[in-house]
């Protein structure tokens, strides 16, 4: 036993990462085993702000992250989108990182083919409909140093983005004709992996007073659980798991329910390996010196 | 180079060559091989970031030079489209703004405009040895407006919001003892659950600053409230960490989703 334990002390931590690889591809072909949610008060709210507006209204969506966060809030920005989309919500949307826009206009076009289906959510039928650019939507686009575009949309969308993404000008969007600023949108929704949440607080919330609410990646999501409970936010997606809730309560199951059933078979991958690793510790902890060396 | 890294490099190569061809051959759309290339790419360069966790490696360094040198130049072009082009020329020049098509704004503060083209080139000077102090400068421009405008929009949302949202009542709408106890049940959001959150959240933040207060040996009562602080923060960094693994593993779990239903296929969309 104790020998044992020795030699799993000295493994190579390569065995780890391909135990980890194995687990995850194997995961993928459980297809029918699904990872029961619970859905968080936090998300619920998001949730509930889209859900009980009424037709019409607008919501304001800022895309601010990158690639690299692509896989913890693309579904996030999804579920959101296609949500509001379906119960006749529109969007003012921006992006206020380098590679945002990219992000967003993908976004927008999956969204809008699916929209285009008729689907039914929470037993109710939503028919297909097209999507209109400058009618259910505004896509502003980018710019940068975040701060300063912040404190300019509270002032008026048309200070920085004299037009939208599509080089249309503001004043030629219906949806834009009542809408002047941040405080005239419904609420805002940030989606950020970037300390740009950071300025949302300080430069948007703070200032202008607007319900605000956070998806962020899950590296970043415990730092900001204090500014819910102050009430400076008032919903909070935390990670893949924030998406997979939202899927959920949306009934529109996407890449984060999925992901979630992945996400756990390797979480209890890595929790064996650290259980073994403190067993093996203090099993073989016997023959170390006062230095900890075997 | 030794034989066994270019035999090696050459099956590398083999090998995504004929992935490409096989998905290009495989893919509906306009243009099938450029978009089958542009996933067979993306997929290489997944693999070879992945290379690193067996072994620092040439393919490795060649997806993190390419990332670095791509990042830059992308941050550059970026900047110099978005911010310099539409903002500084069509101020400072007319035959400019005609050859870029852009609307010439003439106004009387344009000449303000001279300022942060100063400080653009004397950042640039951070290049020369000789002028590179002059630099400075505008460093400490930068450093002075960050600070002062952080400083004012900070207190608001960070300072004074965080320290009034812990002022809690430990009993919240409270009536009498005999309302109180009447109430009482096992919700998450009843009078009890919402006693024990308020007292958590008071005796986390006083114990976790006294942790920090070193004027005053921690012995005694000052001593647990203290040992009771480091407890609170190593509950807090935890939390912190369980939701950076459940981060990294979400990016792992969306790069495999890639390689198995974008590039091979495997698995349905």
């Amino acid at each position: 036993m104790k020998a044992t334990f020795e030699k799993l002390m000295l493994l190579d931590r390569r065995w780890v990462f391909l135990a980890l690889a194995v687990v995850g591809v194997a995961s993928y072909s459980l297809k029918d085993f699904q990872v029961p949610i619970l859905v968080t008060n936090e998300s619920r709210q998001i949730f509930a702000a889209i859900d009980e507006l009424e037709e019409g209204a607008t919501i304001f969506l800022s895309i601010d992250y990158d690639p690299n966060s692509l896989a913890e809030l693309h579904p996030m920005t999804y579920a959101i989108m296609e949500h509001a989309f379906r119960r006749g919500v529109r969007i003012v949307i921006t992006s206020l990182s380098t590679n945002g826009p990219g992000m967003a206009d993908e976004a927008i076009r999956a969204i809008a083919d699916s929209v285009r289906i008729d689907r039914e959510y929470n037993g109710v039928m939503y028919p297909g409909r097209e999507v209109v650019n400058g009618v259910d939507y505004a896509f502003l686009g980018y710019k940068p140093y975040p701060a300063i575009v912040i404190l300019a949309m509270g002032q008026d969308f048309r200070i920085p983005f004299p037009a939208d993404y599509y080089g249309t000008p503001l004043e030629e969007l219906p949806l834009m004709e009542n809408v002047r600023n941040l405080s005239s949108t419904e609420c805002v929704i940030v989606i950020t992996g970037t300390n740009i949440a950071d300025m949302w607080l300080a430069y948007g919330q703070a200032r202008q007073g607007f319900p605000l609410a956070f998806g962020l990646t899950g590296v970043s999501t415990a730092q900001y659980y204090p500014y819910l409970n102050s009430g400076q936010l008032f919903g909070l997606l935390g990670g893949m798991l924030g998406a997979a809730e939202y899927e959920q309560l949306a009934d529109n199951p996407g890449l984060a329910l999925d992901g979630m059933r992945v996400q756990l078979f390797l979480h209890w991958t890595i929790i064996i390996f650290i259980v073994i690793g403190n067993v093996g510790f203090f099993v073989t902890r016997k023959r170390r010196g006062a230095g900890g060396n075997v | 180079m030794r034989r066994s890294t270019l035999i090696g490099g050459s099956l590398v190569v083999v090998f995504f060559l004929a992935a490409w061809l096989i998905k290009g051959a495989g893919a509906s759309g306009e243009s099938p091989y450029y978009s089958a290339f542009l996933i067979t790419l993306a997929a290489f360069l997944t693999l070879a970031v992945f290379s690193f966790l067996y072994a620092d490696n040439p393919v490795y360094k060649f997806a993190e030079h390419l990332f670095v040198g791509v990042s830059a130049a992308y941050w550059m072009v970026l900047g110099f489209w978005q911010t310099l082009v539409p903002n500084l020329i069509p101020r400072i020049s007319r035959a400019l703004s005609e050859q870029l098509e852009l609307e010439y704004i003439d106004e009387l503060w344009n000449v303000l405009y001279v300022i942060p083209v100063v400080l653009g080139i004397l950042l640039l000077l951070r290049l020369s040895r000789k002028l590179g102090w002059l630099s400075r400068y505008a460093v400490a421009f930068i450093v002075g407006t960050t600070a002062g405008l952080n400083f004012i929009a900070y207190t608001r949302s960070n300072f004074m919001a965080q320290i009034s949202s812990t002022f809690l009542p430990l009993v919240g709408d409270w009536t009498s003892w005999a309302a109180f106890v009447d109430n009482l049940s096992l919700s998450a959001t009843g009078p009890l659950a919402l006693l024990m959150a308020n007292i958590v959240v008071v005796l986390g933040v006083v114990c976790g600053l006294i942790y920090f207060f070193f004027s005053r040996e921690h012995s005694g009562t000052f001593g647990m409230a203290s040992r009771l602080g480091i407890w609170i923060l190593m509950i807090t960094f935890g939390a912190s960490f369980g939701y950076t693994v459940m981060g990294r593993i979400s990016l792992l779990v969306g790069r495999m989703t890639f390689l198995l239903r974008d590039w091979l296929g495997i698995i349905a969309s």
